[in-house]
Parts: C-alpha cells; sequence; structure tokens
C-alpha cells in the first residue's frame, strides 16, 4: 500500500524528485542575501541614493558569473539534471509598456520598503516580523495587477 | 576565530558571484528560470480566490519548485540573518549615512532601520504607507513587469533579453526617485 501511494505521483511528476534541491537552492539564496546585505534596508538606500558602490558591485560581479555561463550552456546545449536540454524563453517584448510601468511601480515600493521580494522573505526569516505584513501586501499587490490586468496597457 | 570568520558580513565579490551561480544552478537542476517575483502569482493561484484569469494555471505543475525555493530563503534568512548575525551594523559609506541621517534616519544598528520596521510604527499612517503601500506596489509592479530584481535584473540580463534592460533602468530610476523624493516625505 505504501508503494502504490509512493509511487503514483511519482511517476505523474518525475521532476517532484529534485524539490530539496530546489529547498537548498532557496536556503543558499537567503544566507547569501542576508550575509551579502542585501537584506538591509541601509545598503538599499546606500544604492538608489549613489551614495556607495556595493550594491552595483554585486550585480556586476553577478552578471560576470551568470552571463557567460548562460550562454554556455545554451550554445552546448546541455542537459538539466532533470533531463531536458536548457533552453531560456525570452520573455515577449511586445510594446514595452508592461516594462516600464511595472518597473517604475516596482522601484517606488524598492524605496519604500527597502528590499525587493527575495528580501522580504528573507528579511522574515532573519526575524524582522514587520516584513510579514510587506509579503502579504505584495501578494494583494500582485493579486489587484492579476484583477485589472485585462484593463491595464501591455 | 571561526565563529567570527563565520559572522562576518560577505564582500561583494563573495556575494555577486554566488548570486550568480545560484541562477546558473537552477538551470542546470532543471531548467528553471530564476525569479521570486513569480511566486506572488503562485500564492494567490494557490490560496486567493476570485474568478480571475491571470490566476487560472497549474502552478503545481509550473511553481511548486519555486514555492519550495522561497521556503528555503526564509529559512536561509534565519540562517544568515540570525545563526549567523554580524555583530556590527551594515557598513554603508559614510557618505549613505549623512545622507540617511539628513532625512532623519538615525538607528544604524539594525539590517532595516527601527524607526521604520516595528509593530510599533506599523500602526502609525507612516508605517502603513511605508511597509503595507511599498510591499503592494513591489506586489502590483512585479507582476505587471513580469519579474523583479532577481528575475530581470539577474535572469533576464544575463540572457541579454531586452525587456529586462527596461525593467531595470525603470526600477532603478524610479527607486532613486522615491529614495530622494518620496522618503523624505515619510520619515518624520
Amino acid at each position: 500500500m505504501t508503494t502504490a501511494t509512493a509511487t503514483t505521483p511519482a511517476l505523474a511528476r518525475p521532476r517532484e524528485r529534485l524539490l530539496p534541491a530546489y529547498l537548498f537552492g532557496g536556503v543558499l539564496f537567503g544566507i547569501v542575501l542576508t550575509k551579502g546585505e542585501l537584506v538591509s534596508w541601509f545598503r538599499i538606500q546606500e544604492a538608489l541614493r549613489f551614495k556607495g558602490p556595493y550594491l552595483y558591485e554585486v550585480f556586476a560581479s553577478a552578471l560576470a558569473v551568470a552571463t557567460p555561463a548562460f550562454a554556455w550552456l545554451k550554445r552546448h546545449r546541455v542537459r538539466s539534471v532533470a533531463g531536458e536540454v536548457i533552453a531560456i524563453q525570452p520573455k515577449a517584448l511586445g510594446r514595452g509598456v508592461r516594462y516600464v510601468y511595472g518597473g517604475l511601480l516596482f522601484g517606488l515600493g524598492w524605496a519604500l520598503v527597502g528590499a525587493c521580494p527575495g528580501p522580504l522573505f528573507a528579511l522574515v526569516g532573519a526575524g524582522v516580523g514587520v516584513m510579514a505584513v510587506a509579503c502579504l501586501a505584495a501578494v494583494a499587490g500582485t493579486w489587484v495587477y492579476g484583477y485589472l490586468r485585462p484593463r491595464l496597457p501591455h | 576565530m571561526i565563529g567570527e570568520l563565520l559572522h562576518r558580513p560577505w564582500p561583494w565579490y563573495v556575494t555577486g558571484p554566488l548570486l550568480g551561480l545560484v541562477a546558473v544552478g537552477l538551470l542546470l537542476l532543471g531548467n528553471k528560470p530564476f525569479g521570486i517575483s513569480s511566486n506572488l502569482r503562485h500564492l494567490c493561484a494557490a490560496c486567493l480566490p476570485g474568478d480571475v484569469a491571470y490566476f487560472k494555471y497549474d502552478w503545481r505543475q509550473s511553481g511548486l519548485w519555486n514555492l519550495v525555493f522561497l521556503a528555503g530563503v526564509v529559512v536561509g534568512g534565519f540562517v544568515g540573518g540570525v545563526l549567523l548575525r554580524s555583530p556590527h551594523p551594515v557598513a554603508i559609506t559614510s557618505q549613505a549615512q549623512a545622507s540617511l541621517a539628513a532625512i532623519g534616519i538615525h538607528d544604524f544598528s539594525g539590517l532595516v532601520p527601527r524607526e521604520i520596521f516595528t509593530w510599533h510604527v506599523l500602526l502609525s499612517v507612516r508605517g502603513v504607507l511605508m511597509v503595507v503601500g511599498g510591499g503592494f506596489l513591489i506586489g502590483f509592479g512585479t507582476a505587471y513587469a513580469g519579474g523583479c530584481t532577481s528575475g530581470h535584473g539577474i535572469f533576464g540580463l544575463a540572457d541579454l533579453q531586452l525587456p529586462s534592460v527596461l525593467a531595470v533602468v525603470s526600477f532603478f530610476a524610479a527607486g532613486a526617485a522615491g529614495s530622494f523624493l518620496l522618503l523624505p516625505l515619510l520619515i518624520p
């Protein structure tokens, strides 16, 4: 009986065996965000007020690693652990309006909270309980976007 | 000695490359796009009622891996922010400190300023505007733009995608404007 319940979902969703690996990846990302102080309101304001290079150095060095790695993985058609060939779906440009308007609104919220979505959740783990309210507000914001989506310019 | 080393904050040349490797690792694991804000949509699809087309999809199929990743981020925040907590204030530049002091921030001891991010302040107009209003804008804006600092700023830029360039330029511009123009109005 245990084998029946254990194997059926595994057959339906073969990639779920990787869930522990994604959990581990998330933990690593959370540690990088906190130990790298990217969760810090002070660090974000330092960057947004152009008073220090830290955040820009972080972004530049992250891209210096990821950009050539992405290109290499795509060019050599490397297979992921899950088995499929690595391919990145390009985001549709369209008129580009959504990226500008959405980016501007997100940027304002980013300046106020001093955290983007990843750090928002990492801060809850780091003991800044108030950020749980900001997380819920962010979920609400996404819901309202989904509701208004048919009427918004994209 | 080792304890001191573990609790010390990481320099940019450790933090940045590791961030890049997280994005590379997700591709290698399961061809997954690195991006946190998609989880806000998955959470809506999983938890919130309403007849909204944007939330009608199989979130388990497309987003369970990412929600598990997000749970890991909270755990990682505990490890990095509590267990390996740095005993020192965040070492922003003296120019940044002066600039923030000029708009009324004086307690630089934690990861976030205590003048704003406490339960007590949350009950004030200022707290609601900053925490709830700011959080709402983050959720609305990232969904509208189809990504955040991770999905556009790292994943999209590393894939040299024009939409991500537009989004990143926009959120940095609005972030700077918000920090210079809005923050002074909200901090007493």
